[in-house]
């Protein structure tokens, strides 16, 4: 099957393949507990990886990530699978080492679409200075790509998503709308520079928003994903026991987002997530539909969601030239976590 | 009335389903059977300036969209 189209295959695509997270969460929470000493931050805490002790002033980070194809060409559907997996140790602020593929791919489709596929996600990992070292591939009817992700790094310089500070400002490193874009694409209805802008987006990797922002005081930091702008920042907020509060019309948002989601392209991720996190978000009256849709939407291979001394993140943003903006500030604890401003 | 069965269609088909209905006619009924695509119908008919009503059917919806 030469020239299939990678989309065509699957029903759901990028992160918005993530199982719905309060369905996620009712099997996690029914699991025993588990305890080790060196495990100082595992799947209980909502952050980006798994952070353990291994000594020596020395922690191993690690995270997997694989989804489905949201764009038809195999090179390019590997480079953002790849830029999606490495982003959740960029978020701890490390630097990724060593990874590991995990593919399904059809038995009934070129293998040289893998090879691409492989090539893709290889071009990310050569720029992040990761070896991709071994992987696990097997036959699917819908194919499927992602990296299990290694990294060391120094115990007492990892970022978490629980160290916000009352008066931080919030800065994020990629627009808004790569979900909206993507689904308005797979129905032939997202404009090509939209498109073009999206795509390139998500290839691109974290490192440089990461390793610039290392030269500044960090407190707190994830990368926006499948739970969304409100998800990711709720979880900041009660990891930190604070409120953050977010003004929607400093919002960076690509192109032709806000009218394809007016028209109905929304992905369904945009519905299980304000199921699981809408009673965590408070809005103003009469607050704008269109964006509260952009702001529930799944993001795949998103930005950098930084909390940071307001001085230090002006600085940051200056330096960013145009790729970081402020979208909101850390107040003390409130009714919810999240508060919207206009 | 036009029908268009979406059922069993994940996004964004059932609202490339809707678009398509509305050029040859003013007024249609969906059937959709999940809560994304009662949503996103809702929403496209409304972007059109149409009036637009649901209500449960079956194991779904109907979405009526009227001038």
């Amino acid at each position: 099957m030469e020239g299939t189209k990678l989309t065509s295959l699957v029903r759901s695509s990028g992160c918005n393949a993530k199982l719905p997270p309060g369905d996620l969460h009712k099997v996690l929470s029914g699991l025993p507990p588990f305890h080790s000493e060196a495990l100082i931050a595992g799947y209980e805490s909502a952050d980006d990886a798994f952070v353990y002790d291994i000594g020596s002033g020395k922690v191993l980070i690690e995270t997997v990530d694989f989804f489905p194809p949201m764009v038809d060409d195999p090179f390019l559907f590997g480079e953002i699978a790849a830029a999606n997996a490495l982003s959740d140790i960029y978020a701890m602020g490390a630097e990724p080492a060593v990874a590991l593929s995990i593919a399904c791919f059809p038995s009934c489709l070129d293998l040289d679409v893998l090879r691409k596929i492989m090539l893709g996600a290889r071009s990310r990992t050569d720029e992040a200075g990761c070896a991709i070292a071994g992987g696990h591939t097997i036959s699917d009817r819908e194919p499927k790509f992602g990296l299990a992700v290694t990294a060391i790094h120094d115990k007492y310089r990892v970022w978490t998503n629980g160290g916000a500070d009352v008066g931080d400002s919030l800065v994020l490193t990629k627009k808004l709308g790569v979900g909206i874009l993507m689904t308005a694409s797979k129905g032939g209805e997202c404009p090509e520079d939209a498109y073009n802008d999206a795509v390139s987006a998500m290839r691109t990797l974290n490192k440089h928003a990461r390793d610039t922002a290392l030269e500044y005081r960090v407190h707190a930091a994830t990368d926006v994903t499948g739970f969304s702008l409100l998800g990711h920042a709720a979880e900041m907020a009660e990891a930190s026991g604070c409120m953050i509060t977010l003004l929607s019309s400093a919002l960076p948002v690509h192109g032709a987002v806000y009218e394809l989601a007016s028209f109905g392209f929304l992905p369904e991720g945009r519905y299980t997530n304000e199921d699981y996190i809408g009673d965590k978000v408070s809005f103003p009256p009469d607050f704008d539909p269109v964006l509260r849709d952009v702001m529930f939407s799944p993001e795949t291979s998103g930005g950098l969601l930084l909390s940071m001394p307001e001085r230090d993140a002006a600085e940051y943003i200056r330096r960013m030239e145009g790729q970081a903006w402020k979208i909101g500030f850390v107040s003390p604890e409130g009714v919810k976590p999240v508060s919207v401003s206009i | 009335m036009r029908e268009v069965d979406a059922r069993g269609r994940s996004c964004p088909e059932p609202v490339i389903m809707t678009k398509r209905a509305l050029k040859e006619s003013d007024e249609i009924d969906v059937l959709v059977d999940n809560r994304a695509s009662l949503e996103n119908v809702q929403r496209f008919g409304r972007a059109m300036k149409k009036n637009v009503s649901a209500k449960e059917e079956g194991n779904g919806w109907r979405i009526e969209i009227r001038r």
